[in-house]
């Protein structure tokens, strides 16, 4: 089945399900909940780089009228953990303790007070006295395994759960090398070697809801935990673990989340509002400020990455050499998945036969690193699509045209699926739709490439157009698993349950309307509750571009079983055989007659053999197929000021089957503008003893609407066998793509090539001011 | 203190504290539709109108509001009927966390009440104080050309 006109729900436009509470401000968000007798908490954080805590002297915070609790290192279990919101056991080393008596960043957590307001709290923060032993720290990946440098973790019970090479004597906490035929034969074969360096910059998400954490014990002892995650089993399972608690004693409440993009995928606020409710039995609120979403939760891994490929005069790729050191901060959380896929979510878009990737995560005294929306695609799609530029370029050939000849295509597999995984060794895969070549043709078409390329006019103001191809993937591979239930009521309604975390993503959306296409059923007949660790079924969580393709798998898988139950009870009812019997608009319609979903719903619960119509069912993927997307940017550059505009963006994406258009170009253009912003503006400035100094949002660079550029979005339609109702994912992929478009758009307007964002007028004033000197 | 608050068009007497934060007052008052994104009056999360104007609350003393009427988001529509522009924002598809979607219709209202039929300049110039990381804002200026549209159709 690949027409779309088959579709009833799925690829047609319907509302969010979950849209009306939000727009009128009434869905709650973690701080919305209203507990009897909260606690407010604020956290104490480090003021150096790296140091050891000699002595914490609490009496005087504690002391305080309105305090009740002020927890310091000797006040929690010394349990070593990861952060990492990610599936057990887990790729990143547990090299963090709720509390430690050692710090490894500014901002790093030092004590943790619960009072009766926020005020309190603050004015006890004060009052404790450290007594800080400084230690020398590292600041540039570069230096961390030099001999003699700073040694972050000496903790004796740092470990990694999994079989891979890890040092933190020599501060490595990831490593990867692969190597794909034979490399000096490969650059034997090019006409042309090119070997460029590439750095992107630190960020952070800015999700808009600062994270928020509500901890409570419940009427049976249990600890209740409402907080903003994208992984609320993760939660549960990593909370256990760091408070030496029963997983069965917790829950973890989902309610509606601000967003995430990647920065709620970690444990970040629940341990320390955990550990005041376990230490006073009280109701406690612990939300970041603002600045303190900046300096202590979670960024972009900064990458530099040393490009070296091979290019035939023809086009033939010969080899693609791919070194990238990576700056995990203080500790790993997902610092070496980030970099396995900085390798697996380039490598395998453009054929070639020699392929190394060779790559270390190391840990520095400046902020944590994270999973961010790309998630190593970001900084691998920004080099290696600034090297197909300037390959093209050198070799005489139109980048579209070098694009199309090289792109991989449906029926074709790359060794790397094989050769590059989550932290170890992949799958093999072979691609199952590819739209890429027409996504190119699109916004090739779209923005003039033909009469503007190479064309960027005289005078002060120039201007240029740039491209960049993309993919990602969906869901990781023999490791990611999703459920869901479904539930039928009396009026032929049904109750979907699904651990699928909905963060403003619309997966809840997504989850009824592909329950509702497989029920024949409208949209708006399928109730969605999503996530809490006591009711829905399991998920791994909102991430990895996973909930599209393998929550909505689950949901369909789930629907056919209780597609089944309907049709059996159909059958008795029309008194014929089951295997006949079509829902659709509500009814079950066989070659005799037909009967309402509401009929079946009554007669399964009230008349006849009666039972609850239900199934659960869970999915799991060896595949990951990747979406695809193209990118063309048209910018105009002041040559007097070094002010870069955008003047148009286009993107296509194949994201097979877009189950709902209009949340699909949501995604596209909110992934698109965080790019473009990235790009340009955003960027984390540390002064000399690793202090972030912009830390707000006046002073980071996120974009307003004013900011915002002409955008036009376009969605390539294929259909991807192995997704449900031919779906692949969507969210990630596109905020790949600005930084090497935009940059390779500055090249064709002025003639610099631009490899260490983001492009501020300073930036790229001096770039043309050191061109002119030479 | 007690101070006389005028909220959604009906009078609300709070106790509060003197230099209290009107956002906090409000979320205390259960008028949790106003967010808290930053406290530095940046984000536009918790905005609100006061006198019909869009208002950071997080930035606005409680008592510099007495005698003047405040809108939340609560003031503007409600589940059971929405106002048309939480129509336009649904059909739009500009609402994804929904987090800023407050904020964002309140500047949309007070910009549709002054300004029937906005350019799109002036949409982007009116809603530059509310920050959204989920949509890329097209989305939701569309939204605002659909209600603006809506309303001057049925007129």
């Amino acid at each position: 089945m690949s027409s779309h006109a088959t579709f009833r729900e799925v690829n047609q436009v319907r509302r969010k399900v979950d849209g009306i509470g939000l727009v009128t401000g009434t869905a709650l968000y973690t701080d919305d909940y209203d507990v009897h007798e909260m606690l407010s908490a604020k956290v104490l954080r480090s003021p150096h780089p790296h140091a050891r805590i000699k002595a914490i002297d609490a009496s005087r915070a504690r002391a305080l009228k309105g305090v009740h609790a002020v927890l310091t290192w000797r006040d929690v279990p010394r349990i070593i953990i990861t952060e990492a919101g990610q599936g057990y056991p887990e790729p990143s080393p547990y090299d963090k303790f709720i509390l430690d008596n050692k710090v490894r960043f500014v901002g790093d957590e030092v004590a943790v007070v619960a009072a009766e307001t926020t005020a309190i709290a603050l004015q006890a923060l004060a009052l404790i006295k450290v007594t800080y032993e400084e230690l020398p720290a590292v600041f540039d990946p570069r230096d961390s395994m030099k001999k003699g440098a700073p040694v972050l973790h000496d903790e004796p019970e740092w470990k990694i759960p999994i079989p891979v090479e890890m040092d933190p004597k020599k501060n490595l906490c990831g490593r990867a090398d692969v190597t794909i035929g034979d490399m000096p034969k490969g650059f034997a074969a090019a006409d042309l070697v090119l070997e460029r360096e590439y750095e992107n910059q630190y960020a952070q998400h800015v999700a808009n809801e600062p994270h928020t954490t509500i901890s409570y014990l419940d009427p049976n002892n249990r600890l209740i935990i409402v907080t903003s995650t994208q992984v609320p089993f993760h939660v549960r399972r990593i909370v256990a673990r760091a408070l030496d608690l029963p997983i069965k004693r917790i829950r973890v409440i989902k309610p509606r989340i601000g967003g995430g993009f990647g920065s709620k995928q970690d444990i970040v606020t629940e341990p320390l509002a955990a550990a005041l409710t376990m230490a006073t039995g009280r109701p406690v609120r612990l939300q970041l400020t603002r600045e303190e979403t900046f300096t202590s939760s979670r960024t972009r891994h900064q990458t530099i990455i040393r490009l070296k490929t091979g290019i035939k005069k023809d086009g033939t790729l010969t080899a693609i050499e791919m070194d990238a050191l990576q700056n995990a901060g203080p500790y790993g959380t997902h610092g070496l998945t980030v970099l396995t896929n900085t390798g697996s979510k380039i490598l395998p878009l453009f054929r070639c036969e020699n392929v190394r990737f060779n790559a270390w995560s190391v840990y520095t005294n400046l902020s944590q690193g994270g999973a961010y929306r790309g998630y190593g695609g970001t900084q691998s799609g920004f080099a290696m699509n600034i090297q197909m530029d300037e390959m093209a370029r050198a070799i005489g050939m139109d980048l579209p045209a070098l694009y199309k000849k090289l792109h991989i295509r449906k029926g074709e597999g790359s060794p790397v699926f094989a050769a590059l995984g989550e932290g170890a060794e992949g799958h093999p895969m072979t691609i199952g739709s590819c739209g890429l070549s027409a996504c190119i043709d699109i916004v090739a078409r779209e923005i003039g490439w033909a009469g503007k390329r190479n064309n960027p006019g005289t005078g002060r103001l120039r201007r240029g157009i740039g491209m960049a191809v993309l993919m990602q993937g969906s869901s990781i591979p023999k490791i990611d698993m999703a459920s869901c239930s479904i539930k039928m009521n009396d009026d032929g309604s049904f109750n979907l349950l699904c651990g699928a975390t909905d963060i403003g993503t619309g997966s809840d959306t997504v989850m009824a309307k592909i329950a509702a296409e497989v029920l024949g059923v409208g949209t708006s007949d399928v109730i969605v509750f999503s996530s809490d660790t006591d009711i829905t079924p399991f998920d791994v969580g909102a991430y990895a571009s996973s909930t599209t393709y393998l929550s909505g798998m689950a949901a369909k898988r789930c629907a056919e079983k209780v597609a089944d139950q309907i049709r059996a009870v159909a059958a008795e009812m029309l008194e014929e055989d089951a295997k006949g019997i079509v829902l659709r608009d509500g009814k079950a319609a066989g070659s005799k007659g037909e009967v309402t979903l509401g009929q079946v719903g009554l007669r399964s619960l009230y008349e006849k053999d009666q039972h609850q119509i239900a199934a659960f069912a869970s999915a799991y993927s060896d595949q990951s197929p990747p979406p695809f997307a193209a990118h063309a940017v048209e910018v105009e550059v002041d040559t007097g000021t070094g002010r870069v505009r955008i003047i148009r963006y286009i993107t296509a994406t194949d994201c097979g089957t877009a189950i709902n258009p209009l949340l699909c170009e949501g995604q596209v253009e909110g992934a698109l503008l965080n790019g473009i912003s990235y790009a340009m503006a955003e960027r984390f400035i540390y002064n000399e003893k690793g202090r972030l100094l912009n830390a707000s949002f006046g002073t980071y660079g996120v974009y307003f609407t004013r900011d915002l550029p002409e955008i036009r979005t376009f969605l390539v339609p294929t259909y991807e066998p192995s997704g449900p109702f031919g779906a692949k994912s969507i969210a990630e992929v596109n905020i790949n793509g600005p930084l090497p478009a935009i940059s390779n758009a500055i090249f064709d307007a002025v003639g610099i090539r631009l490899r260490k964002p983001p492009y501020t007028p300073e930036t790229v004033f001096m770039a043309l001011r050191g061109r002119k000197e030479k | 203190m007690k101070y006389a608050l005028n909220i959604n068009g009906r009078p609300h007497p709070v106790e509060a504290a003197p230099g209290e934060i009107l956002l906090d007052v409000l979320r205390r008052e259960g008028y949790k539709g106003a967010k808290f994104g930053c406290g530095q009056g940046f984000c536009g999360a918790c905005t609100v109108l006061i006198d019909g104007q869009p208002v950071n609350s997080c930035l606005q003393l409680v008592g510099l509001v007495e005698g003047r009427t405040i809108t939340t988001i609560e003031g503007v529509g409600s589940v059971s009927k929405l106002h048309p522009i939480q129509d336009a924002y649904l059909d739009a598809g500009a609402v994804q966390c929904g987090y800023c979607t407050p904020g964002m219709v309140l500047a949309t209202k007070a910009l549709l009440d002054r300004s029937p039929d906005p350019t799109e300049e002036e949409i982007k110039r009116c809603l530059d104080g509310n920050y959204c990381r989920c949509t890329g804002y097209v989305k939701i200026i569309d939204a605002v050309k659909l209600a603006a549209k809506r309303r001057n159709g049925t007129r």
